[in-house]
């Protein structure tokens, strides 16, 4: 009961935070100087101010601000994203077929880091002053502290060009003449490097967060008392001082899942990714404001249902939380 | 005798590679096109630029195509007619021509496409002398005209008249936003089957195109890759076999050091792009024409192309490209002459005042474009410093700011990028006739220049159907301008295309890439 009661008013929160979310953001483009009609104007080669008048209108951008406001909440509640004045399609269908790349190389990315920060910190927690606890740090420090844009270069430089086992863009190969489950090879394929190059950065993140929650772990009352019962040494380590070491690692997932996605424009632009971080960019290039706010609302979207998860993760590892309640 | 032998041999393998360059076609293989733009849709009937161009030209044939020599070559249109007084062209369309969906090409078709594009393409200058279209029969067209036009035959070009289906784009709505500009049918070489928007388009060839024999590609499959490294990485390792419109300096030369891949500025003729730095004659002190020559002389044009653009580009001299038929070089050179600057700076009433500085001016640039763009404009700003102006780099964050700024007359100077499309009609005029000074639109008169003089030649050569007399017109304001320098022309953009060494009779006409590649093959 308190479990569902709590979901609801998360949920009923988040559509608040929504609203103020989608209200900012519309007041913010709409505040940045550049007028998308004269942007299509340019795109076609320079335009009479007949042309012009008829693109403002078109698209309602001769109308106030609050009525355009007004109107915009009005056709988003009825799921109509509006029309992509640049790209020449509904907003909604944009998203829809940019929206699985970026999730695949998200979760992809996050799912690295993760697997690898975890066992790089559960492993130097454990000698923390043994060599290989030094390389850790160094390596992770590295990859922390390099631009995601340069990090993905050198990649493709290395395992693209120099070394060339891994393609250099895309998300398949275009066209070609396979099974499903060749499909599947192929899009892991051209995922790697792109998902290796976010996960770089946040690999010492998380290295260093489980490792500091490890060793804090290992050294609490209740491992003391594992260990005294006469538990052996993984169970005491993976059943008993991960678990809690975890919930650190659980709260920067979800706090991460926002930057992967502002990561992500970057490695899509290097990796040509047809995901929702290069739509954004085109966007914002392109002041196509129904398609940068439709993606603004997603990602809002995505990152709030992925607090809320986190949440519920929580309670699961660590019964003695209570959320929401 | 080795010699000899060493000659005779030469002269075998001349005469031998004489013979490939002859041979028959190879049809078949696919080729990749990297391209950093993402095409809005694919109708080039209502959209100009590149992206668009590229493809569209692909799927929709026009009335006519050219040559690298400017001269007009058949295509949809077999044979065609000026009157002698200019007044009418007429058109005889071949009969063998349909559309990909089956429909045969008629003249129809023809009057339908020149009234959409009239109505509804950017160029306004490019049609508006077209009062009526006849259709006679259905492979005769006859276009009437409210006077001659002499740029009608350039017009009709594959980048700029793409003839739409009248079944399809008739049934009433919208032509700008119509669902078919996402799934277009023409009567190109070849026919979009598939659109995976941002990430790739394939172009398959269509197998009951007019020009018999061809295309004789089977596919051409554009991949959109925004990053510039990635592009290159792709042509050396020949994932693509060709790139075209590269403009940034380290991409040109890394391509020319390329094996694999020859790389050519052949086949910009028509788009004629310049690089220039433009002046806001409305604004002081820059009204003032002493102001303008001081800064023509103050900036090291020079020094611009051998360092910056280490040696890519081409100098631009006046507002018409070289290369193009109506160019002069007779005009005002503004050679490096700093000491000249400030002896027209004291002339115009600025002496330098206590701190080195006579006056302040902003320059503006269009971002995302370093090599042509940014450098310059930093360049500038020291350059000017040295004769006693300060100033100031207006960075904008995207094209929307420095469109508006521009467009509105918000600015001091700015450099700038403008093309010519083929015929200073279609391109030219707009940036120098006085009435086309229009507040809010860009690449209109922004640089607000008003000379009377000009303005009739501009006008005379719009309707002068004489070459010869065109071409002294031209002359003529070509002195002019560059004279009263509403502008100082700096580049021609070097806009380069590099293709993959086993593709034969590459895109080098005037209109380059945006030329039909139906008689592009593989030779491997």
């Amino acid at each position: 009961m308190t479990i569902a009661f709590g979901l609801l008013r998360r949920i009923l929160n988040a559509c608040l935070l929504l609203a103020i979310v989608v209200t900012l953001n519309f007041t913010l483009i709409h505040a940045a100087p550049g007028d998308p009609a004269e942007v299509i104007a340019g795109e076609m080669g320079g335009a009479t101010a007949e042309i012009l008048a008829e693109i403002r209108a078109r698209y309602g951008l001769d109308q106030p601000f609050t009525v355009q406001l007004g109107a915009y909440f009005g056709r988003i509640i009825q799921g109509d994203f509006g029309y992509s004045f640049y790209f020449n399609e509904p907003v909604l269908s944009l998203i829809l077929q940019r929206l699985p790349a970026t999730l695949l190389l998200v979760s992809a990315a996050l799912g690295l880091s993760v697997i690898v920060g975890v066992v790089m910190g559960v492993i130097s927690a454990r000698r923390p002053r043994h060599i290989f606890s030094h390389i850790v740090t160094a390596i992770s420090l590295a990859g922390y502290s390099a631009p995601v844009f340069w990090t993905g270069l050198m990649l493709l430089l290395l395992f693209a060009s120099l070394w060339p086992i891994f393609p250099t863009s895309g998300m398949s190969r275009v066209a070609a003449s396979y099974g499903p489950f060749g499909y599947v090879l192929d899009v892991a394929h051209h995922l790697i490097l792109p998902a290796a190059t976010l996960a770089i950065v946040y690999v010492a993140q998380y290295s260093r967060l489980s490792r500091t929650a490890m060793i804090d772990a290992l050294d609490a009352d209740y491992v003391r008392t594992a260990r005294a019962k006469g538990l052996g040494e993984g169970r005491v380590v993976f059943k008993h001082a991960l678990r809690n070491a975890l919930i650190p690692v659980v709260t920067v997932v979800g706090l991460q899942f926002g930057q992967l996605f502002a990561g992500a424009v970057l490695v899509e632009t290097v990796y040509a990714w047809p995901g929702m971080g290069r739509l954004v960019y085109e966007s914002i290039l392109r002041r196509d404001y129904p398609t940068l706010l439709g993606v603004l609302f997603f990602s809002a979207v995505l990152v709030m249902a992925v607090n809320i998860l986190t949440d519920l993760v929580y309670r699961l590892i660590d019964p003695r939380i209570r959320t929401g309640g | 005798m080795r010699i000899l032998k060493t000659a005779a041999i030469a002269a075998m393998t001349a005469w031998l590679t004489a013979g490939t360059a002859v041979a028959e076609p190879k049809p078949g293989g696919e080729l990749v096109i990297a391209s950093s733009q993402v095409p809005r849709h694919f109708n080039g009937a209502v959209q100009s630029g590149i992206a668009t161009a590229v493809a569209s030209t692909q799927i929709f044939a026009s009335p006519l195509r050219f040559d690298d020599q400017w001269n007009p070559q058949p295509y949809l249109a077999r044979s065609w007619e000026v009157a002698p007084d200019g007044l009418s062209v007429t058109l005889h369309l071949v009969e063998n021509a349909v559309f990909h969906d089956g429909k045969p090409v008629t003249s129809e078709d023809v009057a339908f496409s020149i009234g959409v594009i009239k109505a509804n393409h950017p160029f306004q200058t490019m049609l508006a002398p077209v009062d009526t279209v006849e259709t006679p029969d259905a492979h005769t067209v006859v276009i009437r005209l409210s006077k001659p036009h002499p740029a009608l035959l350039l017009a009709m070009s594959p980048p700029l008249m793409p003839i739409l289906p009248k079944h399809i784009y008739g049934d009433g709505q919208d032509v700008k936003s119509h669902p078919a500009n996402l799934a277009p049918v023409g009567s190109g070489p070849f026919k979009l089957t598939e659109y995976k928007q941002g990430e790739y388009f394939v172009l398959e060839k269509f197998d009951k195109y007019f020009m018999p024999g061809r295309p004789y590609l089977d596919r051409i499959v554009t991949r959109i890759v925004p990053d510039e490294n990635n592009r290159l990485i792709m042509l050396e390792r020949g994932e693509t076999g060709m790139l075209s419109y590269v403009s940034g300096v380290r991409e040109i030369m890394r391509m020319k050091k390329m094996d694999n891949v020859e790389a050519t500025a052949k086949g910009y003729d028509a788009i004629g792009p310049i690089n220039w730095l433009a002046f806001n004659t409305g604004k002081p002190p820059l009204d003032n024409v002493k102001v303008r020559k001081a800064i023509a002389h103050a900036v090291d044009r020079g020094f611009i192309l051998d360092k910056l653009m280490g040696g890519t580009a081409t100098p631009a001299l006046t507002p018409i490209m070289p290369g193009t038929p109506f160019y002069t070089d007779d005009v005002e050179r503004y050679p490096y002459d700093p000491a000249a600057a400030e002896a027209l700076l004291d002339e115009a009433g600025f002496p330098k005042k206590d701190d080195g500085s006579r006056f302040t001016l902003t320059i503006d640039y269009i971002p995302n474009s370093n090599d042509q763009q940014r450098n310059l404009a930093e360049y500038i700003r020291p350059q000017l410093a040295k004769v006693g102006i300060t100033v100031v780099v207006r960075a904008a964050p995207d094209f929307p700011t420095w469109a508006q700024r521009v467009g509105s007359h918000d600015f001091d100077l700015t450099m700038d990028q403008v093309f010519n499309w083929a015929d200073p009609v279609i391109g030219v005029d707009r940036t120098y006739l006085s009435s086309n000074i229009r507040k809010g639109i860009i690449w209109s008169n922004t640089q607000q220049y008003k000379n009377a003089r000009v303005d009739e030649i501009l006008a005379q050569a719009a309707s002068e159907m004489d070459v010869e007399k065109r071409k002294a017109l031209y002359a003529e304001f070509q002195k002019i301008v560059v004279d009263e320098v509403p502008i100082l022309y700096v580049n021609a953009i070097p806009y380069h295309s590099a293709f993959d060494k086993r593709l034969r009779n590459t895109p080098t006409t005037i209109w380059g890439p945006s030329s039909p590649m139906d008689e592009m093959y593989w030779d491997k």
